[in-house]
């Protein structure tokens, strides 16, 4: 299948720090792909740098072929259209409703009449179950409703792209189950899905393929039956919440 | 970062701010509406603090020439130099000064939030520029809300000053106006008039600036609203002293 992302050598530093030290990985198109790792392991960096909110120090993005690294502000907005970000607080807009906050990407990139901005935002609120929150404003809302509303946002504009930055934390059972129903049905949509998460048990349910990252790099990449099967060193070692190295000062 | 390394900072990130500013403004969409929501907000909400503080200044002003000159026989010359005071200095000084209290730390403190709470990221993410959508409407709006604010301010001080030139100084409301319209010529009021639309730029590149250099915290909202509230007022203060000397020697 055709790769529509293509992550080559990613260097990225804060400073001193290196976050990401040559991270290499491939994204095809349709695909969801999980990526998991320990906190401050750069997962949220790697995505964000996927969507240009992160300059990566060395290596290429390429989205379609082309290395969007080197796009200019006309060119990655162009980019940004087709590839959502699902933010792990929501990230709305606290000044809009929620309905304005699901309307802002139609207002933006279509020309859409209000009339039928209405009938996507009200379908779509149908779909997270926030039927009656319209003209409620962001604060006023739980943050598992705050985060259904960032999803529905993320996709209302129908991108080729999705990418979630822990999208079932602090979630309860129930709504973590609605999340994932919500990432598989944008996948049978035909979006390409790329989920950072922590949350092993959606990363093994929703997901095509799961890819480790530890200490700067991609560790293992795997299907989710491989992964139960043939469990990595790195991935048990993660599940078990084991450092590495402790374990064989141990043995 | 120590002293000086801030300052040279501050100028180079206000100058590059000011060129996507300029580079965007080219191009589509223009948010007209955010345009005026920003001139009510900076314009029409200012103007109850803009009456108080004008109307004292005004009466404050009259009545220490009046008294002060009334020693020398020279109480009938305290409207002149009132209306010079006003209309050169202190209405477009003050009401800069009043505004970068009152609009500037609020933009930064908006703008700073915003970043803390990643929804300028977010516009980022959404294919949305956000000099475009928040910085451009607080700078024109400025621009457009601070010169008029500025001639209210005027009219305000001069009114409540003949109020009181009236009732404390037993001077005749008629002659009292008279002798503004007599001293005061047109470049006068421009001396002072143009410099606000300057002290509007400087009050909102400086707000917006700091308030998009917010990167985490509280602390740091508060930090640069601070900040925003320094050195928009000594912009103001310096530039004023720079743009009269400049003015003048045009004039002369």
């Amino acid at each position: 299948m055709k790769s529509i992302i293509e992550v080559k050598n990613l260097y990225i530093s804060f400073k001193e720090k290196k976050v990401l030290k040559g991270v290499t990985f491939s994204l095809s198109e349709g695909e969801c792909l999980a990526l998991i790792g320990g906190s401050g392991d750069g997962k949220s960096t790697l995505l964000r740098s996927i969507i240009g909110l992160e300059s990566p120090t060395s290596g290429q993005i390429l989205f379609d072929g082309k290395n969007i690294l080197r796009f200019d502000v006309e060119q990655y907005i162009f980019i940004r259209k087709q590839i959502s970000y699902v933010f792990q607080g929501g990230a709305l807009f606290d000044s809009m409703t929620v309905y304005d906050n699901l309307a802002f990407p139609l207002r933006e990139h279509t020309d859409w009449s209000e009339e039928k901005i209405k009938k996507a935002v009200l379908h779509e609120l149908k779909e997270f179950e926030l039927e009656g929150s319209e003209n409620i404003y962001p604060t006023e809302l739980s943050g598992g409703m705050q985060k259904r509303v960032g999803v529905a946002r993320a996709i209302i504009i129908k991108p080729k792209v999705i990418l979630y930055d822990e999208p079932t934390s602090g979630l309860d059972p129930y709504t973590k189950k609605n999340m994932q129903k919500a990432i598989i049905k944008m996948q049978k949509r035909g979006a390409t899905s790329m989920i950072v998460t922590h949350d092993m048990q959606t990363a093994l349910k929703v997901c095509d393929r799961v890819a480790l990252l530890k200490g700067g790099k991609i560790q293992a990449v795997d299907t989710p039956k491989n992964f139960r099967e043939n469990p990595n060193i790195f991935l048990n070692n993660f599940i078990k919440g084991i450092k590495q190295g402790e374990n064989d000062e141990s043995a | 970062m120590n002293g000086m390394t801030q300052i040279i900072h501050f100028f180079g990130g206000v100058a590059l701010l000011l060129r996507d500013i300029i580079l965007e403004l080219r191009k589509k969409p223009f948010y007209f509406h955010l345009f005026l929501q920003q001139v009510y907000e900076m314009g029409w909400k200012s103007l109850p603090i803009i009456f108080v503080t004008s109307a004292c200044t005004g009466m404050v002003l009259t009545l220490q020439f009046g008294l002060t000159l009334e020693k020398f026989g020279g109480k009938i010359y305290s409207p002149k130099i009132l209306s010079l005071a006003i209309f050169r200095e202190i209405g477009p000084v003050f009401t800069s000064l009043i505004l970068a209290g009152r609009v500037g730390a609020g933009i930064t403190a908006e703008i700073g939030t915003m970043r803390v709470a990643q929804q300028i990221d977010a516009l980022l993410a959404l294919g949305t520029s956000p000099i475009k959508r928040i910085v451009i409407p607080r700078f024109l709006g400025g621009i457009v809300a601070l010169p008029l604010l500025c001639l209210f301010s005027c009219f305000i001080s001069i009114l409540f000053g003949a109020l009181v030139g009236y009732w404390e100084l037993n001077l005749d409301l008629f002659y009292f106006f008279y002798q503004i319209f007599d001293t005061s010529k047109l470049h006068d009021f421009f001396s002072g008039y143009i410099k606000t639309y300057f002290f509007a730029c400087f009050i909102t590149l400086t707000a917006c600036y700091f308030g998009l250099k917010v990167s985490h915290g509280a602390y740091e909202v508060g930090n640069a609203t601070t900040k925003t509230i320094v050195f928009s007022s000594v912009l103001i203060v310096l530039g004023d002293y720079l743009l009269t000397k400049f003015y003048w020697m045009m004039v002369m």
